[in-house]
Parts: structure tokens; C-alpha cells; sequence
């Protein structure tokens, strides 16, 4: 019999909030232990929970842009459990009325080559709700410690419909969520610091048969690519299971990315009775068409909408708008430098091959730069991977690089003009991208334009290498178009390669024709 | 001298600190001496802070000569029930879980009552985690009523009542989840109020029923509770179920209402199970108001019976949930010799909770319990729905609903064992809580053994004002407030 895997993804993301959920502390990342804690957030006696309404705006911008319909009220519901990373032994969350239902995400699957792109779906979404995070424990020999610094951060939990059927559906639906969330600026979704954090329910069924089989919860999917091998492995496991005649029990089971085998955490006998209830501290908050309004102002286009814009606007090929597209930065980049006059495409590879280059170098060079301060590279080390920025200076990024737009279109347009030749931009780029001046300036201080400084002279060197050739000159007349390039590199030689060449080409043409 | 104004109302203390005929520091000096001398008797206090109140007092008397006053509370001992948070104070909850519990922050009461000058005083005793009507079900004790040491002085709020009543405090504050201030309020002899849900924020209130539980004052005279609620309420925006409304000046407001009024009364209030000498009480008050012009209605509120069930699934939800994070982890008892957290959970609990908490945990936790939500907490809260229904439709007719307080005067320690029979000494106030309205005690007579008997005077939502200006008619043409219990 031939069996289909059907998945199901809950990915919780946290909401990039400048304070946490119910309490007026600051949400972060790497801070000393239990720092970013109050009152509220220990659960001392007597403290209320009070709603920040950036986290319910994040939200309602998520499941605008994934098309979810948003409920006219926000309600909160306790989840009881006892834990110790939960400071309430209650979780604040969203029980029967989620903020955001249905919509879906759409996925792109891998195409037959990187270079060409692959089938495009939509996933379907059940839900998307919001609650809050909690802490840390950190086990050692003899006890246990809590970190209760992400206690109260706000978690989106984002659950699919059952709808996928390969470990690659679920990674590019994964990969597609994760864009879009990062695109609205909702959450850096990095999985390394759990921001983005997913378990798979999978389940296997004959083809055919629309009723979904026993479930078993993947846990601690930690990083895209053990989503990936994670669903594969235990898709692989069931089917193995069914195989040899047994029979799969519904169970949690715990992913180990390093090891690719999973075991049981707790079987459906053992699981928790949740009894929600609606939290009596906090008041249902009403969405009005206003809010939902003001929010949809800020939602920006989804990545498959500006790369299917990208084709058409600017008939960009798949290979650059693969690049682009899915940095929400760098696509603004690309459209500012077009906007600015230079050519689409060739801004594309401009921004594509060399500017992502040099940008990672200088990365490296400030990484670089730092090991050294820490007397852990050799200074030959440094000199290898080269150093743009001092110490001092930010992480090189995309924002604060000194080669802006404005100098991708004006190198673009020079090199249109035939004012400078490719060899010379490549220079120029390099320039600019160190120094930030405008490539004109360089041009010229560098004497790299392509001018001819006199026609006369220009067509001197013409007649003189036309002559020179006879050989070339007779097969030109006999009909051969390419014998003229013959003639062109004396000339170059003469006008020490700064002559245009398209002017080269121009006088050239003139001057055979009329031999 | 002393004596004297330890009985003295706010109102009239405040007359004598502004014309520095008194002091702060004496009055605050008076209180202390009051309590040290009668505590081994009433048993009022958890604990009390006597430097700590008489450097407040020092404080306010260095406001008033520099003329800063800031009004009739500065510089009068108000004491505070022991769930209601106070820097750098114990914070017990008369429970052995929070026994060595220190609030590192103010309650926003007690904030506001700092803002008014207030001398905040002493941590009382309360049935633990305000579960109880007696003041019994506390881990450091049993409070006393001064009328009767060998009574109860009602609860959950009996430390804030009888520290009142036996000159202990000038104020006190309470909380009311069934009628944890009015029901004591009304053993004790003095003016209990409970107001209106959302009109004073919990922040800093140890949640027992957080749809349930407000804060509000205890006070000798139905003016000086004013002046309180006026200290105290108002929105607060680290309360979410606190409500945005004017705060009207509660005092001034008492004089400028003077009816005549719609009166209502509740055929469900006086059925089985009232006392003689409590009806008879109430009837004469009834009288009162209708020789004074106020019409005289009778009302049903036939939901009414349902109440004291309904009360007890909700607020006992609500308790489980709340009470989850005395866990032994952060803060609070933790069992010694626990071998892994599950067990740290149940030993900690166990050592930690005493019996009533408990029963009302397993109660809580059940009713929320898959498969029987519906049958109990969902059913439960629609007919809560229903009981606010009966008393807004009683409002179309009538002003205010009067009503006896307790079905009994103090009970003696230790009589009501069986919790049921517990749980009924709260059935004429509960409706007020599931309904979230305002609802006053006042004392209206003494029973023939000498003990005190209440009035229960319930208003409509947000209408404090007028509802204590009711009660005020009352008090001013009684002399009840002139008693004071012999220690």
C-alpha cells in the first residue's frame, strides 16, 4: 500500500516589541539573568497584567499580511499548567477566540535547478493567537536555575492546517512565514535565539483516504534545516513502524537535531487538561475597523507579490529577483537606485554580484578586526580578509555602508554612456564602496574615463590602424562584421585604452564605409 | 486625652490636626498604645510597624507646619488588611506560604493613601487569602470580636473590622470578594463599604476572585468611609479592570443628596435563616425611611437563591488559578526535603496552604476541569448574568436596595465548622460581588446580648454618592456610631 505523510506546523514566533506583553519591562536578548524583570513579571503577590498594545498591533499586521480574517475582539484566556519557567503556573493566551483565523501562506518548492523557479502553493492557515513567552531553565549537576528574562515576551503562535505532505513543503513553508514576518517587521525570527521556534504534527495515511491518521508532535525543531530532516526522519519512522505491522500510538516526541533520532517525551494518556478559562484581569480589547485600518496602512507588499512586480516592472531575471526579493532591505536598495535613473538590470548584478561581495568582506573584515582586538587572529589574518571599518565603527550593514543608491545609478549610467568601460567600474565600485564618494569623482581623479580628448586624434588612430590591416580591411569589405574588431585594439593601444568604444566603433564604420 | 481620640472620627481628627490643637505623631502614638494594650485580646494585627508609623506621623506634622497639608487624611493611622501590598512590609495573606513574605512595591492604594498623608498602619488579620467569614481560617490565629472576645468578628476582612471597632486604627482598609467587608463591618459596629467593581484599582491586592475581589474602606462614620473612597479611588492604568470615571467629592456629595429616595427591598433577604433580633433591627431602619418620605417598594430578585452556588464555582476557579503561583519557587514556603520540582509543587502546597484554601483550590480545579467547564464555570457565569440582570431591573424602580448584612450578629469562635454553614453567613452579600456593585454596611442596633447588628444598603454602579448619602440620613439621626466595645 502506498502511504502520504500529512503535516502540520505550530510555529511560535516572538513580536519584536520594545517592552514585554503584560508588564512594562524591556524584552531582550543575552541580558544577565532575571534583569529584565518586575513585579509583573515574577507574579508577586498582587500584581495585574495590563496589555501592550504594540504586541496586538504586531499580530493583527501578521494576519493582515498572510490574509487571515482578524476578530472584532481581542480576548484572553488562561492555559493552567505548573512549570517552573512560568511565573503564574498560568500562561496568558487565546483559547476559542484567536485573534487571527484562516489565511494562508504561500510557498515556493524547490525548481528543478537553482537557477530556475520552482511550483508555487498556499498553506492554508488554521489560526494565528497570541501569548506570552516563558522563561529559562538552566539545569546544572546538582540544581536548576531559572532565567525568567523571556518570561512575558510576546509569542505568536502560528498554526497551519494539516495541508503539507514532504519534510521540503514544510521547509519552504517555514522559510516563505519566516520572510514575511521578518519583511513586516514583526520579528527577527532567529531560530538560534528562539525567536522563531516550530513543532511539526505529522501523521501518515494510505493515498486516498481523507481521514487523518495517528499524530505524533514533533518538539524542539530548533533550526530550519532539523524542521527539514526532523519531519523526514520521523515520516521515514512511521512508515517504517506500519511497515513491520505495528502500530503508531499518538505521542510527543523530542527531535535531536545532532544525533537525527527522536524519542518519546509523553504519550496522549499523559497530557496536560489545560482548563483554560477567560483571564478576569484583563478586559476583551475591541478591534475596530479603524485599528485594522490603520494597520493594513503599514503592512508592505508580501515577498511573491514584489518578486512576480520584479519580473514584470523590471523584467528581472529569476536569478536576481531570488537575491533580492527576499531582503526586504536590499529590494528597497534596488528600486531607490532604479527610481535614481540607472537601468534595472544592471543595477541588479551591480547590487547582486558586487555590492553583496564587498558588503560580506567588509563583514568579515570587521569580525576580523574584532578577533584581533581579542588576540585570536594573526595579523596576517586580518590582512587576508581585509579591513573596511574600525572597531568603533557599526557591524557593516546594509544601512550604514557608504555606497549608497544614488552611486549604483550614476556608475550605471556612466558605464551605459560608455564613459567608463566595465574594467574601470569594477574599480570604481571598489572605490566607492570604501570611500563613499561618487564614482564621477573618482573617474576622474583615477583617470579612468573612457573620453577621447580630440576627434581628430581619434580618427587619426582609426585611418592609421585601418591602413596597418589590410588583411582585416578586405575581409570587412568581403562582408565579415567581426573583422572590424581587428581594428579597434590598436586604436585602444594608441589612445592608451581610454577611448570610448563606442565612438571607436562609430568613426571606425565611418571611415570603411566610404573605402 | 488618648482615649478619646482613638474614637474620634476622621473628620473631626483632621479638625484638631489643622488647628495643631493635636498632632500626628500624638494621635499615631495614641493608636499604638491602644493596640499594644488591647492586641493580646483582639488579636487584629499579623504584625505592625510602630517606628515606621510614627516616622510617617513626624512627616505629616512637618507638612501641616509648612503648610502642606494634603487634606483630612494627613497624618491619620489607617491600617491596612495583610493582602494588600506595603513596601517594604510583610505581605502574609494570614498564610504560612507568604509567612516570611516582604512587598518590595506599594499597592496603588496604598500609594494614593501615602499621596493623601496618610500614616499607614499595621498588616491585619484576614481569613487566609481572604477565604472565610470568621477571621478563623488564619494560619497566625483567630481575631476576636471586641464586643465579645469569645465571637468572631466576621471576615475574611476581621482584622480591619475589629482593630476598627476596638480603637486600633482610624481607617482601615479591607477587601470584599462575597462580603469580606461589609459582612465584618456589620459584626464589628462600624461602616463597611464595598465599592462598585473597577472603581479602586487591585494592583497590590493579593487576588483571590479576581471578577470578584474590590478594595475599600472601613470606617466609624459613613462620612470618614467617604473620605477614604475618596483617597483611593479612581482608574489606574496598571489595572485593566479598573474603570475611566469622574470621581466625584464623596463628602461634599453627602450633604448636597437628601432624597427623599425609592427604596427597595428584596423579598429574597428575608427569608429562613434570619435572625429575629436582625430583622427587627432592619425593619425599624426600614420605618425610618419611610417616616423620613422615601418610598417603600418591595422588589424580587429571583435569581437570588442561586447565588451562594454560583459564588462558589467562580470564585473558587478563579482561586485556583490565581493562587498557582505559590508555587515554592520564586518566593514564599518551600518544603524542605522535596526530591524532584513535581514533588517541590506538593509538599510545598501542602505545607504551605491551610485547609479552606485547599478545599477551595480542589473545588476550582475541578469545575474547570475538561469535560465539566460547561456544566459549572460556563452555566455558572450565565447565571451571574442573570443575577446582575435581577438587581438592574429592581434599579428601574428603586434608588437603593436595603437589605440586613448578616443573617446573624457575631457568632461565637469555632461554632461553624461544617464550611457550608460558613458559606451561608455571606448569602445577602454575595449577590453584590457577582454583580459587581456597591454595597454598604452600616450599624443599625444592638442585638439584646449587646451585639452589633448591620444595615446593608446597595447601590447602583458608580453611584458611591449617592448611595453613602443614603446610609449617612441613617447614621446621622442613630447615635449607634457613639458605642465603642469595653476592653
Amino acid at each position: 500500500m502506498n502511504y502520504e505523510a500529512v503535516i502540520g506546523l505550530e510555529v511560535h514566533v516572538q513580536v519584536k516589541t520594545r517592552s514585554k506583553i503584560f508588564a512594562r519591562v524591556a524584552t531582550g536578548y543575552g541580558s544577565p539573568p532575571n534583569t529584565l524583570t518586575d513585579p509583573v513579571v515574577l507574579a508577586l503577590p498582587g500584581t495585574l497584567p495590563v496589555m501592550n498594545k504594540a504586541a496586538l498591533d504586531a499580530i493583527i499586521k501578521t494576519g493582515l499580511m498572510l490574509g487571515c480574517e482578524i476578530a472584532p475582539v481581542c480576548k484572553w484566556d488562561r492555559k493552567n499548567y505548573f512549570y517552573p519557567d512560568s511565573p503564574k503556573n498560568y500562561q496568558i493566551s487565546q483559547y476559542d477566540q484567536p485573534i487571527c483565523l484562516g489565511g494562508a501562506v504561500e510557498i515556493e518548492l524547490p525548481g528543478p535547478a537553482r537557477n530556475i523557479m520552482g511550483e508555487h502553493k498556499k498553506i492554508p492557515l488554521t489560526r494565528i493567537h497570541l501569548e506570552e513567552d516563558v522563561g529559562k531553565l538552566n539545569h546544572g549537576a546538582t540544581d536548576s536555575l531559572v532565567d525568567y528574562n523571556r518570561a512575558g515576551t510576546p509569542l505568536m503562535e502560528i498554526v497551519s492546517e494539516p495541508a503539507m505532505h514532504t519534510a521540503e513543503e514544510a521547509f519552504a513553508y517555514l522559510t516563505s512565514l519566516r520572510q514575511t514576518i521578518i519583511y513586516g517587521g514583526i520579528s527577527d525570527c532567529d531560530m538560534e535565539k528562539g525567536q522563531l521556534r516550530c513543532d511539526a504534527n505529522i501523521s501518515i495515511r494510505p493515498v486516498g483516504e481523507t481521514k487523518l491518521g495517528t499524530k505524533v508532535e514533533l518538539k524542539n525543531l530548533n533550526s530550519i534545516s532539523f524542521v527539514r530532516d526532523g519531519i523526514a526522519h520521523e515520516i521515514k519512522r512511521q512508515l517504517a513502524v506500519v511497515a513491520a505491522g505495528g502500530t503508531l500510538v499518538q505521542e510527543t516526541r523530542d527531535y535531536d537535531g545532532q544525533t537525527g533520532a527522536s524519542q518519546s517525551l509523553r504519550s496522549k494518556e499523559m497530557a496536560h487538561d489545560y482548563r483554560y478559562f477567560p483571564d478576569p484581569d484583563l478586559m476583551p480589547v475591541k478591534v475596530d475597523d479603524a485599528w485594522k485600518a490603520r494597520i493594513r496602512a503599514e503592512c508592505p507588499e508580501l515577498p511573491f507579490d514584489k518578486q512576480r512586480r520584479f519580473f514584470e516592472q523590471y523584467q528581472l531575471p529569476y536569478t536576481l529577483t531570488s537575491v533580492l526579493v527576499p531582503d526586504h532591505a536590499l529590494s528597497d536598495y534596488f528600486e531607490e537606485a532604479v527610481k535614481l535613473g540607472g537601468k534595472p538590470q544592471a543595477v541588479g548584478n551591480w547590487i547582486v554580484n558586487d555590492l553583496l561581495r564587498e558588503l560580506g568582506l567588509a563583514q568579515l573584515g570587521y569580525s576580523a578586526q574584532i578577533m584581533r582586538d581579542s588576540k585570536r587572529l594573526t595579523e596576517e589574518q586580518i590582512t587576508e580578509t581585509g579591513t573596511f571599518f574600525s572597531r568603533k565603527s557599526e557591524h557593516p550593514s546594509l544601512a550604514n555602508i557608504k555606497i549608497r543608491p544614488a552611486h549604483i545609478a550614476a556608475l550605471v549610467g556612466l558605464v551605459e554612456a560608455g564613459t567608463v568601460l566595465n574594467q574601470a567600474a569594477k574599480e570604481i565600485f571598489t572605490e566607492m564602496f570604501t570611500t563613499g564618494e561618487m564614482p564621477d569623482a573618482i573617474a576622474e581623479k583615477r583617470g579612468l574615463k573612457a573620453t577621447p580628448t580630440d576627434s581628430n586624434e581619434l580618427e587619426q588612430w582609426c585611418r592609421e590602424s585601418i591602413a596597418a590591416n589590410a588583411e582585416a580591411l578586405a575581409e570587412f569589405k568581403a562582408g565579415k562584421d567581426s573583422a572590424i574588431n581587428a581594428f579597434k585594439g590598436p586604436v585602444m593601444k594608441a589612445a592608451k585604452g581610454k577611448a570610448n568604444p563606442k565612438l571607436v566603433d562609430e568613426t571606425l564604420r565611418r571611415l570603411l564605409a566610404g573605402m | 486625652m488618648a482615649d478619646e481620640l482613638i474614637f474620634k472620627p476622621v473628620a473631626e481628627l483632621a479638625a484638631l490636626l489643622d488647628a495643631k490643637k493635636i498632632s500626628a505623631v500624638e494621635l499615631t502614638q495614641a493608636v499604638v498604645a491602644r493596640t499594644q494594650a488591647v492586641e493580646p485580646q483582639v488579636r487584629a494585627f499579623n504584625s505592625f510597624d510602630q517606628a515606621d508609623a510614627l516616622a510617617q506621623a513626624a512627616a505629616s506634622d512637618a507638612r501641616r507646619s509648612a503648610g502642606q497639608g494634603r487634606g483630612p487624611l494627613d497624618g491619620i493611622p489607617v491600617g491596612i488588611k495583610d493582602v494588600i501590598s506595603v513596601a517594604g512590609q510583610p505581605l502574609t495573606a494570614s498564610s504560612k506560604m507568604l509567612a516570611n513574605f516582604v512587598s518590595p512595591y506599594d499597592a496603588t492604594v496604598t500609594e494614593k493613601l501615602r499621596n493623601a498623608g496618610a500614616v499607614v498602619w499595621g498588616r491585619l488579620n484576614l481569613d487566609e487569602f481572604a477565604m472565610g467569614s470568621s477571621t478563623e481560617n488564619s494560619a497566625f490565629g483567630a481575631t476576636r470580636n471586641p464586643w465579645d472576645l469569645t465571637r468572631v468578628p466576621g471576615g475574611s476582612s476581621g482584622g480591619s473590622a475589629a482593630a476598627l471597632a476596638a480603637g486600633e486604627a482610624i481607617a482601615t482598609l479591607g477587601s470584599d470578594t462575597g462580603g469580606s467587608i461589609r459582612q465584618p463591618a456589620a459584626l464589628c459596629g462600624v461602616v463597611g463599604l464595598k465599592p462598585t467593581y473597577g472603581l479602586v484599582s487591585r494592583y497590590g491586592l493579593i487576588a483571590f476572585a479576581s471578577s470578584l475581589d474590590q478594595i475599600g474602606p472601613f470606617a466609624r462614620t459613613v462620612e470618614d468611609a467617604a473620605i477614604v473612597l475618596g483617597a483611593i479611588a479612581g482608574h489606574d492604568e496598571r489595572d485593566s479592570t479598573s474603570f475611566k470615571t469622574e470621581i466625584p467629592d464623596y463628602r461634599t456629595e453627602l450633604k448636597q443628596r437628601n432624597g427623599p429616595w425609592r427604596i427597595g427591598i428584596p423579598k429574597e433577604y428575608f427569608g429562613a435563616g434570619l435572625d429575629p433580633e436582625v430583622a427587627a433591627a432592619v425593619e425599624k431602619a426600614i420605618a425610618f425611611y419611610r417616616a423620613q418620605g422615601c418610598e417603600i417598594k418591595q422588589v424580587s430578585l429571583p435569581h437570588t437563591e442561586h447565588g451562594v452556588s454560583v459564588y462558589y464555582i467562580i470564585a473558587t476557579a478563579e482561586c485556583s488559578s490565581n493562587l498557582s503561583r505559590y508555587d515554592g519557587i520564586r518566593y514564599g514556603h518551600r518544603a524542605k526535603q522535596a526530591k524532584d520540582v513535581v514533588d517541590l509543587y506538593f509538599q510545598s502546597r501542602a505545607e504551605g496552604f491551610g485547609p479552606e484554601v485547599k478545599r477551595r483550590i480542589i473545588l476550582g480545579t475541578y469545575v474547570l476541569s475538561s469535560g465539566y467547564y460547561d456544566a459549572y464555570y460556563l452555566r455558572a457565569q450565565k447565571v451571574r448574568t442573570l443575577i446582575r440582570q435581577d438587581f438592574l431591573n429592581a434599579f428601574r424602580e428603586v434608588d437603593v436596595l436595603l437589605t440586613p448584612t448578616s443573617p446573624t450578629p457575631a457568632f461565637k469562635a469555632g461554632e461553624k465548622a461544617d464550611p457550608l454553614a460558613m458559606y451561608l453567613c455571606d448569602i445577602y452579600t454575595i449577590g453584590v460581588n457577582l454583580a459587581g456593585l456597591p454595597g454598604v454596611s452600616v450599624p443599625c442596633g444592638f442585638s439584646s446580648g449587646g451585639l452589633p447588628i448591620g444595615l446593608q444598603l446597595i447601590g447602583q454602579p458608580f453611584k458611591e454618592a449617592e448611595l453613602l448619602a443614603i446610609a449617612h440620613a441613617y447614621e446621622q439621626a442613630h447615635n449607634w456610631k457613639d458605642r465603642h466595645p469595653t476592653l
